[in-house]
């Protein structure tokens, strides 16, 4: 019994929780804006930016409570009538290319995008050779 | 001479897979650096965090230097980087705080325990101005010269050997 009540003191002392702010969440970090329209924006948004504390989230899907502050400035800046666009922006002026889960065309990030074009064309015009070749040998083989 | 280009994609292959294999190895590099560097502070007036010092705003960065230190009583490597700040401030240095989701009976407590090496402390209850410089955690501190313009980002909590190189950073942006 002593044992229990003891164990039920140290488990109601949890500690590791004084590692986390105790303040309540912003406004529009658990809420959704009235407009169902504009919450479809903002949540689109949300999907598509990465969480700076658990970065292998997207701000939509953590619980951190930066995550929770971050909402809150895509949902108040979609309220006062920013663009998703001008939204990401600002934040990619702050974090760089790195907070934003769309890719976007850079200076470091082109040749993602040029690469596989490239590699196309290569295989076409392969393709193509490849594919005249036989002709021409067939055409050969018929006239022999 | 095609039996050698025969071997390209195996080499190929094996080129990507050691990359990968490397990088593995390699320590992750947790850090969001801010891109605000050498760009003015948004514009701010935070309220003060607790009863003993004023706020802050982008309008007390004129004339000198400062430190600028985004904290938060509830963080611990904050505690660890106290001496330091205190340190510096024993060096002249002008320290202007940002406390964040903070509330003022913790920062009064936080203070009291580890020393209070502020001019000022601002409440960034909602991550506000944090996000609006890029700072991406706590504790993390900005040189900020005597136009308010952003100079040179620490990311974490300032070790002993840290010290010097925020001097030099704070005498650059004289």
């Amino acid at each position: 019994m002593i044992r229990f009540v003891l164990a039920a003191i140290i488990a109601l002392l949890a500690l590791p929780v004084a590692a986390q702010d105790s303040m309540p969440p912003a406004p529009y970090a658990y809420n959704q804006l009235a407009d169902p329209r504009l919450e479809a924006e903002a949540s689109a948004l949300m999907h598509t930016l990465r969480c700076l504390k658990c970065q292998s989230q997207s701000i939509a899907d953590s619980d951190a409570p930066m995550a929770g502050d971050m909402r809150h400035q895509v949902r108040s800046r979609i309220l006062a009538g920013e663009s998703p666009d001008e939204i990401r922006r600002w934040l990619i002026a702050r974090y760089g290319d790195y907070v934003s889960y769309e890719p976007e065309v850079s200076s470091t990030t082109w040749p993602l995008f040029v690469a596989p074009l490239l590699l196309l064309l290569v295989v076409g015009a392969v393709l193509l050779r490849r594919l005249g070749k036989r002709r021409s040998d067939a055409e050969g083989g018929d006239v022999a | 001479m095609r039996s050698v280009y025969l071997w390209v994609p195996l080499a190929l292959f094996a080129f990507f897979a050691g990359l990968a294999a490397y990088m593995l190895t390699q320590e992750k590099d947790q850090f969001v650096e801010s891109t605000m560097i050498g760009q003015p502070l948004p514009e701010f007036a935070l309220d003060p965090a607790y009863a003993g010092l004023p706020g802050a705003a982008k309008a007390d960065f004129t004339g000198k230097p400062r430190l600028l230190n985004i904290w938060a009583s509830w963080c611990l490597p904050c505690i660890a980087e106290a001496p330091q700040l205190e340190a510096l401030q024993k060096q002249g240095v002008e320290i202007v705080g940002i406390a964040i989701r903070d509330r003022p009976e913790d920062v009064a407590n936080f203070l009291a325990k580890y020393g209070n090496p502020y001019s000022r402390i601002g409440s960034d209850a909602i991550s506000e101005v944090q996000l609006a410089i890029g700072s991406s955690g706590v504790p993390e501190t900005f040189v900020i010269d005597g136009k308010g313009v952003i100079r040179y980002q620490h990311i974490g909590d300032i070790r002993e050997s840290d010290v010097a190189k925020l001097l030099a950073e704070l005498e650059k942006a004289r």
